[in-house]
């Protein structure tokens, strides 16, 4: 059935790999085309202008989701899990692993609520996994598989959380984390650490209402095993799921942009390379976001209006800049023992701090004193690596990137300094990506971590925009694999599994 | 005076409007019923009080539009001497020295959107159509009592079965639309339509009026719809005033009580809600006389409900740490102006209908958003969202004859001002609103008589608002339908047997519409199998 | 700044109409004030049929749309094929929203080499930019830029000829010639809304009461009668020559609230109009799914027995059967002794029923009566003279 079959797949970042490898080990004759010489996306390595090479667009994530890994039959190659830190001007750190808090500041009640809290949250996570591990149901017009969705998940939600956890998680669906953090914790530490690891991302403030949405979405991930319950560092996921692909029998071809999508009597028949090559298949899967699918490689001759006008309208702008400083020697944290200086640190001292990191960005304008998600790793010419994922930085900064630049990289380094004094003189090399470099670079319309907002108005069967919420698109034969899809953004693969899944499922006449 | 030893059928928590619908329905049914109200007169935020003589102010709630009409007229309100007056139109003022007016006739209307954008005019009938699907859907379910998502009774069922047929009624793409306006900002979703910044300034005000959120807040388009599915004689989306101020609400609803029986006490402080054997019995005042009643109804808020006239021992802890949790901020203060004469707005032409409505000077969203990041600093808006009314233009009974009477409602302000307020930091807030407003009406300042400034404290300790809310809790996801005012909570009954709630921190919501206190009463007469005395929504056609 | 004082905006040929006027009864349309009777709907209606009628046309929606892209943006957007629309000619359209249901109306005039206009209905501004996203194309909106008379009428062709407007012998339906007339440029279209001989006319609103005299002169020099008319006379030619009015006839989509309320291409019998071979427009893949279903409901043309006019009147399948519909449009139609209508009907057994019953609530002396009357079903306009299409056209 699926034999003699056809699929190109636009774009070779993890979500494009794992689609791929999906089709080709069902039988898909598939070829994957990746515009950049290097496959992964924002999970390729990346130079500096020294010449420093540095983990690319991800410096942590939380490992691929169990499923696909065995799925796909990856190599377990045990993630080193990462602490993450909360770092504190009085010096009075806290640090998070797994489920644990530890820190001079925190207080018993907070370390049990925490663990309470992680539990709870993991459960509303857990609920949602016939959701996030399938197509989105439709809302109307139900077929057998969104009825069985909906069943799942209601099933889940009812008997797995119980009348009371039902009832919570309804309320807290709909919330601000600010006021859910508030209900919960004392340590103001401990709530802008919490608040800003859910945020980083989204055009959101902890006082944004719906930001529980987020951090559930990133809590699913967890939920898979024990083991992807850390924040790991990026290992060579890129590399094992390009192996995989090739293993599945996908032609994968690099440094081959994609022009358009070719179309014959409105059904796709393949593509256009930049040079002018055409290459066919039956099904085309664009793993691009999609402002860049629909808008650029289909266009909107081959689509309604009002869906393109929708298209347009989705919100797509980034906020995180992406910050590297090299350093002869390691940087010095204040009271952060030697080993301990290379893992993951949050810059996010109180949830206030964090909303008004994101008042500015609301007007175009970088955070005053920006959000950072630190990683520090020892080069190995013996140099130290930071990178810094920075927010809030303005896709649409007012100045413009070129002047403002400089000036938001010091801003981060004045940041540091109350941290680690002294950072900003020992700096041997910096490199700033803003989100206009990193849609330019990636590839990725407005620079979003997630291929736009995750927000409800465009989560679920309404990512990335209604009609186009089932990774089929109003085009027959074009699927969107990418964060564009439902379950968005990070590094999980599932928006590439499910939507392999559902390409099969059409090929074979079920749905 | 009511007689000791007297068992009432139903005792009511407060004379506001909800407290009154909900008692004027019991007694239609023929209860013996008897509302106690802390303060000397009743209406709480739905009055008009005489703070300069002459001047009549209605000091919290000011405009009439969402008051169900179905409720108007079960109670025969007409009759009982209540008229509501359409008012006219909107403006807002831009700081260059232009305006946009919303006219009260469409056809001027959609001039003056074209003389702005020309798209935006026609954008308009798309943006009217499609509010109007929402409108439709939610309005349906006002009137109703929401249903518990975890329960597996038969009328759960039924009432949720109700709810995804409305659902039905609209088609697939319509599903999605409803759940993102229902989840999104008013900017971005004004964006999808409008191109004009001062269109989508004007538009979106509403949206933000007495919440804890900013025009890029999710939800906030929702909240538009409290502030636009009113009608007044089935013209949607418009506003009317009530003759002779709110506190005509009040009154002709306290006419339609009495006229069934009912009897009211005020400057009856009620201290707690007597329970025995996990059952209500009553309640005892503050001056310490016990009143006896079958059924205790609060039309007060759910944290002064249960963490204030409930003694902690009759409510279970987690209904304790919800009422603590429920989210009740305000936001908005009010300045009531007794003026000299009729202030003049120079930047809009000789004769303009204008001042006539809503006046608003706060052109842009970026200034609207700014507005609210003061106000998440626990300080009022330095350049404040204002609405603007000059009632005494339609209502001569509300000021001397040639001098008016100004309603200015402000937001943001907070619960407490940095620190704590002060009177002088209450001169200072006032002064921001006051100063705005001279700048588009000069010699403004000069025809004052009278002022009344009001910030969430005021409203708190006055009218009982916690944190001066004026929806009685915020109108956030988490605290809507089946949520209000918490999970487990929404059908208006209590934790104990016998005792009810039906303010406006239960379903569905602010505003003064009256749906609490009816559904509240509908309720009760269902558990006393009593004829249903509460009006069915009109319907939809 | 904005006049507030005026609820309806003054037309260029405004003094000229009011002057006119014998009733000073006004409709409004599209923002402007307009005449819905001059004189007697009965000898505006004559006009039209049997002599020359005048009616300004100003406030229907014009919009100019230009760039490289214009033809290829306009074919995107209407469901007929627009590509093959030859400098100087005018095609009929209607445009549908992504599900198929019919959005508006109107005329597509290809000016000139690639600059057309479109004249809708109803406001469309937002709809065209929208649908603009990915072509290069300029779209302004002209309805106050563009002064328009309707002159239509067996004498239009003479009338027009004797106000001095030449070389319309050879102009043939749907074409649009540019002239001149007392040193201003026209441009006359022989298109119109009333099913008979005649023109539209065009011109720069400073030019148009040069237009309005130049051809009243002809009725001053006593060749030739020729009648302003209102609304109410043009609901009843339209609706003989087969046309229908979104908005009035159907919702258009744009504006429904409920679902299910819209109509496509094919349920108001223009299916003629959708062409599912030509690239793709908004509402193709709807429209190529709705082409495949079976029909459920139609609008159809009734011709009634008897004199009565089916105001309101719902259809049923035969006296007191099935209610199976409702008139959307009706008239008398004075050249035909007949009472005329358009319905929206359910179909039966997916079939259009080749008669209907009509049920009809009428007055007799202020007492309301109930009239049943037969209807035929018809496809074809009710009435389609041969001087409507005859190049030249016969002069007078």
């Amino acid at each position: 059935m699926t034999k003699n079959l056809s699929a190109i797949v636009i774009g070779g970042g993890h979500n494009g790999l794992v689609c791929a490898t999906y089709l080709a080990s069902s039988g898909v004759k598939t070829t994957l085309l990746e515009a950049r010489e290097t496959l992964g996306g924002g999970l390729s390595k990346q130079t500096l202008r020294d010449g420093t090479a540095v983990p690319g667009l991800i410096q942590t994530h939380h490992s691929l989701n169990d499923k696909i890994a065995r799925e796909l039959k990856l190599q377990s190659t045990p993630c080193e899990p990462l602490p993450t830190t909360l770092l504190s001007t009085s010096g009075e750190h806290i640090t998070l692993m797994g489920d644990k808090v530890s820190g001079a500041g925190v207080s018993a009640r907070d370390i049990s609520e925490y663990r309470a809290f992680r539990e709870e949250y993991l459960s509303y996570g857990k609920a949602l996994k016939s959701l996030m591990l399938n197509t989105p149901p439709r809302l109307k017009h139900f077929d057998w598989s969104d009825k069985t969705v909906f069943a799942k998940l209601g099933l889940d939600l009812r008997f797995g959380l119980g009348k009371a956890g039902l009832n919570e998680f309804l309320r807290v669906a709909g919330m601000n984390l600010f006021d859910v953090l508030e209900e919960r914790f004392s340590s103001e530490l401990l709530k802008g650490g919490i608040a800003a690891d859910a945020l980083f991302g989204n055009h959101a403030g902890p006082k944004t209402p719906t930001t529980v949405l987020p951090m559930l979405m990133r809590l699913f991930q967890e939920t898979g095993s024990t083991a992807s319950r850390q924040v790991a560092q990026v290992d060579n996921l890129a590399g094992q799921l390009a192996e995989a692909a090739k293993s599945a029998g996908v032609e994968i071809k690099t440094s081959t942009t994609v022009h358009s999508v070719v179309m014959d009597n409105d059904k796709p028949t393949g593509v256009m390379l930049e040079n002018g090559d055409i290459l066919n298949a039956d099904i085309i899967v664009s793993n691009a976001d999609a402002k860049t699918t629909f808008l650029k490689l289909v266009g909107a001759r081959n689509l309604d209006g009002m869906f393109t006008h929708r298209v347009t309208k989705t919100r797509t702008n980034g906020d995180v800049a992406k910050f590297f400083a090299t350093f002869d020697a390691t940087p010095k944290f204040t009271n952060l023992s030697q080993n301990a200086s290379s893992g993951r640190f949050l810059v996010a001292p109180t949830l206030m701090y964090v909303e008004r990191a994101f008042n500015h960005c609301k007007y175009g304008e970088f955070s005053e004193a920006p959000v950072l998600d630190i990683h520090l790793t020892t080069l190995d010419n013996g140099k130290s690596l930071l990178s810094a994922n920075a927010m809030f930085a303005p896709y649409n900064l007012k100045q413009g990137w070129e002047a403002g630049r400089a000036a938001f990289e010091d801003k981060i380094l004045d940041i540091l300094s109350l941290y680690a004094p002294g950072i900003a003189s020992q700096v041997a090399c910096r490199e700033l990506w803003s989100p206009t470099d990193i849609e330019k670079s990636f590839h990725i319309e407005g620079g979003h971590w997630h291929h736009g907002e995750m927000a409800i108005d465009q989560s679920f069967m309404m990512r990335p925009v209604p009609g186009a919420g089932q990774y089929g698109t109003p085009v027959p034969g074009l699927y969107l694999c990418g964060a564009a899809a439902h379950p968005g953004g990070d590094i999980t693969g599932l928006p590439g599994r499910n939507a392999a899944k559902q390409i099969l499922a059409d090929l074979k006449g079920r749905r | 005076m009511g007689n000791s030893n007297k068992t009432y059928d139903v005792v009511v928590i407060g004379a506001g409007h909800n407290g009154l619908t909900n008692a004027a329905f019991l007694a239609k049914s023929g209860l013996d019923v008897l509302v106690l109200e802390k303060n000397d007169y009743i209406g709480g935020a739905t009055v008009s009080r005489e703070l300069e003589p002459g001047w009549f102010y209605s000091n919290c709630s000011y405009v009439c539009s969402l008051f169900r009409p179905e409720i108007y007229q079960a109670l025969d309100l007409g009759r009982h001497g209540l008229e509501i007056v359409p008012l006219q139109g909107s403006v807002t003022f831009s700081q260059s020295g232009d305006y946009f007016g919303s006219y009260h006739h469409s056809e001027i209307r959609r001039r003056e959107i074209a003389r702005h954008s020309q798209r935006d005019a026609d954008a308009s009938i798309r943006f009217d159509a499609d509010l109007m699907k929402w409108c439709r859907l939610i309005r349906g379910m006002l009137l109703r009592t929401p249903p518990d998502p975890t329960s597996f009774k038969p009328r759960d069922f039924m009432e949720f079965a109700f709810l995804l047929k409305k659902f039905h009624e609209l088609s697939e793409d319509q599903i999605y639309q409803f759940i993102r306006f229902f989840t999104m900002s008013i900017a971005e979703y004004l964006e999808e339509y409008f191109e004009n910044d001062l269109l989508l300034a004007h538009f979106s005000g509403g949206s933000i009026i007495g919440t804890g959120l900013g025009v890029y807040s999710p939800g906030t388009a929702y909240v538009l719809l409290h502030h636009a599915m009113g009608d007044v004689d089935g013209n949607v989306g418009s506003w009317g005033f009530a003759r002779g101020g709110m506190g005509a609400v009040s009154g002709a609803l306290a006419s339609a009580f009495q006229a069934h029986g009912g009897e009211i006490r005020s400057g009856a402080e009620v201290a707690e809600i007597n329970v025995s054997g996990r059952t209500a019995t009553g309640v005892t005042l503050a001056s310490g006389e016990v009143i006896k009643a079958k059924k205790v109804v609060s039309n007060l808020d759910a944290q002064r409900t249960f963490l204030k006239v409930m003694n902690e021992k009759d409510v279970p802890p987690d209904v304790l740490t919800r009422a603590r949790n429920f989210k009740i901020r305000g936001s908005s203060g009010k300045l009531n102006i007794a003026l000299d004469g009729m202030p003049k707005f120079p930047t809009l032409p000789e004769g303009s209908p204008l001042t006539l409505g809503h006046m608003h000077f706060t052109d842009t969203l970026e200034r609207l958003e700014r507005a609210y990041d003061d106000w998440k600093e626990d300080r009022w808006s330095a350049d404040p969202y204002t609405d603007t009314l000059i009632p005494s233009q339609y209502d001569p009974t509300v000021a001397p004859p040639g001098k008016h009477m100004m309603s200015v409602f402000v937001q943001y302000c907070p619960v407490e001002a940095e620190g704590g307020w002060t009177p002088e930091k209450k001169d200072a807030f006032g002064k921001t609103v006051i100063d705005q407003i001279n700048d588009y009406s000069p010699g403004f300042k000069d025809m004052i008589v009278h002022a009344e400034v009001r910030t969430p404290k005021e409203l708190e300790e006055e009218v009982g608002l916690t944190g001066g809310n004026i929806f009685q809790g915020e109108l956030t996801l988490d605290q809507l339908l089946f949520n209000r005012p918490f999970p487990g909570y929404a059908q208006y009954r209590g934790p104990v047997r016998n005792m009810y709630m039906c303010s406006s921190s239960n379903h569905p919501g602010g505003g003064v519409m009256g749906a609490p206190g009816a559904n509240a009463a509908r309720e009760i007469l269902r558990d006393l199998k009593r004829t249903d005395t509460t009006p069915e929504d009109f319907g939809d056609d | 700044m904005h006049d507030f004082t005026k609820t309806l905006a003054p037309s260029p040929f405004y003094d000229r109409i009011v002057a006119q006027s014998q009733t000073q009864n006004w409709a409004h349309w599209n923002g402007y004030q307009t005449p819905r009777v001059v004189d007697t709907v009965a000898s505006e209606y004559f006009a039209v049929r049997s002599s020359c009628s005048v009616m300004d046309l100003t406030p229907m929606e014009k919009y100019r749309i230009t760039g490289p892209d214009a033809k290829a943006f306009l074919n995107r957007l209407v469901v007929r094929d627009v590509s093959k629309l030859k400098p100087g000619r005018v095609t009929y359209v209607v445009w549908c929203n992504d599900e198929g249901k019919v959005i508006d109306d109107g005329t597509v005039f290809h000016l000139s080499e690639g600059v057309y206009r479109l004249c809708a209905q109803h406001h469309q501004l937002d709809w065209l930019r929208l649908s603009s996203i990915g072509f290069d194309v300029s779209i302004e909106l002209e309805t106050h830029d563009v002064a328009a008379l309707s002159v239509q009428g067996p004498t239009s062709y003479s009338v027009l000829t004797e106000a001095g407007i030449s070389g319309l012998e050879t102009v043939k339906p749907f074409d649009i010639v540019h002239t001149q007339l007392d040193g201003f440029d026209i441009t006359v279209s022989r298109t119109g809304f009333t099913g008979d001989l005649g023109y539209e006319l065009w011109t720069e609103p400073e030019n148009a009461l040069a237009l309005w005299d130049a051809i009243f002169e002809v009725k001053k020099r006593g060749l030739y009668d020729i009648r302003l008319i209102g609304l109410d006379a043009l609901e009843m030619v339209r609706i003989e020559a087969g046309f229908i009015m979104p908005g009035w006839d159907f919702n258009t989509a744009e504006t429904v609230i409920r679902d299910g309320y819209d109509r496509t291409p094919y349920e108001l019998d223009l299916g003629w109009l959708v062409n599912l071979n030509k690239p793709y427009f908004t509402g193709k893949r709807a429209l190529a799914a709705a082409n495949k279903q079976p029909l459920k409901r139609k609008m159809v043309k009734l011709i009634l027995d008897g004199n009565k006019v089916p105001s309101g009147s719902f259809i049923f399948d035969r006296k007191d059967g099935k209610n199976i519909g409702a008139v959307m449009a009706h008239s008398w139609s004075p050249i035909l002794k007949r009472a005329i209508a358009y319905a929206d009907i359910e179909l039966i057994n997916g079939q259009v029923p080749k008669e209907v019953s009509v049920e009809i609530y009428y007055q007799k002396e202020l007492a309301w009566k109930l009239h049943w009357a037969r209807a035929e079903v018809t496809d074809k306009p009710f009435w389609t003279p041969k001087r409507r299409s005859i190049t030249p056209p016969d002069a007078y």
